[in-house]
């Protein structure tokens, strides 16, 4: 699904990442994991197209789209949450998700100023696909309120829908559990792997090792810009490398 | 949406019925240029207030729009709602091509490029002598007419400005409520998130600046056919900075709110008369404490205001 190859970067003489090169098996969750600083969040700013690689490429489907805006990739099905949510925060939360449908719509300047016939249809299909997200995230009942009122749990969830209205092939997200609270974080357990089971291939970044170990296929483990590991949860857990590097020394 | 509708065809009767206890006085006068400085602010809005993207040089497609016009009824005798239609298309043209190099600057510096634009259109006017008179101005612009029927008085052209107003409004209306204002709106709101959404936000500010370039000609196309002599005195900085004033007090990202904003600072002047050389402290007054007490515009902070007032009421009673 998602391929890195050989990815670097270098924001003037810092390295953040070097020799980074892994795969995102279709239909998994894949979890990138490491200590702070790892370059974790540099690497999904990378695949996303928030900035270039200074080296390597990222492939999706067998496709180079490194030199690709990240407007043209989530067109071809990438999509991404951040980890500070990014919301629109003074439209309302079903309005966000509509923005989430904008690549499933193509009314223009023109259509939508005259409100020509098949713009007023395609609104009302907006519309309906964005209260169905809705329901599919579980906040319905907050349609109507304006997303920067929302508490960060919320907030959260608005932000997958938003994101899942856009019927991505590869949803990254960047800390997902981060800022929520132990029930909350059960809850996007269970959204995520039902996010799977639409056929959605996952990656996300996270520092909730229960909740990487409960749900992930596949790790990678970065540390200090590198790659240090790769293999399942279980794999993971034994591997002395990371034992040492990240969950601390014996 | 149904009392969005409602809202308009009140509206619109406000309109058409403003001019009536007015009797064809000097008020009716100044409503015609409340008109034109409103669809002048709407377009500014739409960009600013919506898209959430500076402009200092709103002047100079007000001017291109006015000169266009005027140049071209004057010099080459051609037909006014000929020249008005092809100068709207060049100035459109213009501001697209302008817009991508423009629009990729943010913030200070977006501001800086668009004071550029209009700085250079501004000397332009003055300096190109033989084609705009320079700075002792254009005349002898003919009003505008439908078969034998001339655009020569002020209810006249109040009902044609306002028309052209109303259509402008009625399609911003459209237009921000819609998928294209949604998209203008996350862009105001987070950029990156809009991006990541899909929405090609390079394309769409350039679409929306060329919008408001094309609204600010057609005002400029109108103001020149209802003043019949233009100087260029007036599509200078400070008419850019009068714009944006409208629109900060009317209401960022409200199209009713330009509306109120260009009627309040189209009339202040006119209401500050009496108080002769002291009206400056009074306009500057104003603008303070608006901006404190009313950082949403008008057309937010008066409900805000009545909603204060009344449950403090209630509870004495």
């Amino acid at each position: 699904m998602l391929k890195l190859t050989g990815i670097g970067k270098r924001f003037g003489g810092l390295t953040a990442l070097q020799g980074i090169s892994f795969n995102v098996g279709k239909g998994t969750i894949t979890g990138i994991i490491g200590p702070n600083g790892a370059g974790k969040t540099t690497l999904f700013n990378i695949a996303t197209g928030i900035y270039p690689p200074s080296e390597g490429a990222v492939l999706l489907d067998g496709v180079d789209i490194s030199a690709l805006p990240p407007e043209r990739r989530a067109r071809l099905g990438l999509v991404r949450t951040f980890q500070n949510i990014e919301l629109f925060g003074k439209m309302t939360v079903l309005e966000n998700v509509m923005v989430g449908l904008h690549t499933q719509s193509s009314c223009g300047l023109f259509s939508c100023s005259f409100r020509m016939p098949w713009q007023m249809s395609e609104e009302r299909r907006i519309r309906e696909k964005a209260l169905q997200w809705l329901e599919f995230t579980g906040i319905t009942e907050l349609a109507d309120v304006v997303a920067g009122t929302l508490s960060f749990g919320k907030g959260r969830l608005l932000e997958i829908a938003r994101a899942m209205a856009l019927e991505p092939k590869l949803l990254l997200m960047d800390e997902p559990a981060a800022g929520l609270n132990s029930r909350e974080t059960a809850e996007l357990a269970d959204l995520i792997k039902k996010i799977r089971d639409l056929g959605v291939t996952v990656g996300l970044v996270e520092h909730d090792m229960d909740l990487v170990m409960d749900i992930c296929d596949a790790l990678v483990v970065l540390n200090l810009g590198t790659m240090l590991a790769e293999g399942t949860p279980r794999e993971i857990q034994d591997n002395p490398a990371v034992v040492t590097a990240y969950l601390g020394e014996e | 949406m149904k009392s969005d509708k409602i809202k308009f065809l009140v509206f619109c009767l406000i309109v058409l019925a403003a001019p009536v206890p007015l009797s064809q006085g000097y008020l009716t006068n100044v409503l015609v240029f409340v008109g034109i400085n409103s669809m002048l602010a709407l377009g500014l809005n739409l960009l600013l207030g919506y898209a959430g993207q500076i402009s200092l040089g709103q002047a100079a497609f007000f001017g291109l729009g006015a000169y266009g016009s005027g140049v071209l009824t004057t010099h080459f005798a051609m037909n006014p709602w000929l020249a008005m239609v092809l100068v709207a298309l060049c100035v459109a043209l213009f501001a697209f091509a302008i817009g991508f190099p423009v629009l990729r600057l943010k913030g200070h510096y977006l501001a800086m490029a668009t004071l550029g634009v209009g700085v250079i259109a501004h000397i332009a006017f003055n300096e190109t002598v033989d084609l705009t008179g320079g700075p002792s101005g254009l005349s002898g612009i003919p009003n505008l007419s439908v078969g034998s029927f001339t655009f020569d008085s002020d209810i006249k052209n109040y009902y044609l400005v306002w028309s052209f107003a109303l259509v402008v409004i009625l399609l911003s209306l459209n237009m921000v409520n819609s998928r294209f204002g949604r998209g203008l709106r996350a862009i105001h709101d987070s950029e990156v998130a809009a991006r990541v959404m899909g929405v090609n936000a390079r394309l769409m500010k350039v679409q929306v600046f060329t919008l408001s370039a094309l609204i600010s000609a057609l005002a400029g196309s109108l103001y020149c056919h209802v003043m019949t002599f233009i100087s260029p005195t007036s599509f200078g900085f400070n008419i850019s900075i009068e714009l944006l004033t409208m629109v900060v007090i009317g209401g960022l990202g409200s199209v009713y709110g330009s509306i109120l904003g260009a009627l309040l600072l189209t009339l202040l002047p006119e209401l500050l008369r009496a108080f002769q050389d002291y009206d400056i402290v009074f306009y500057g007054l104003l603008l303070v404490s608006m901006t404190i007490y009313l950082p949403g515009g008008l057309v937010r902070g008066i409900p805000a205001l009545f909603r204060r007032v009344m449950p403090a009421r209630s509870g004495h009673a």
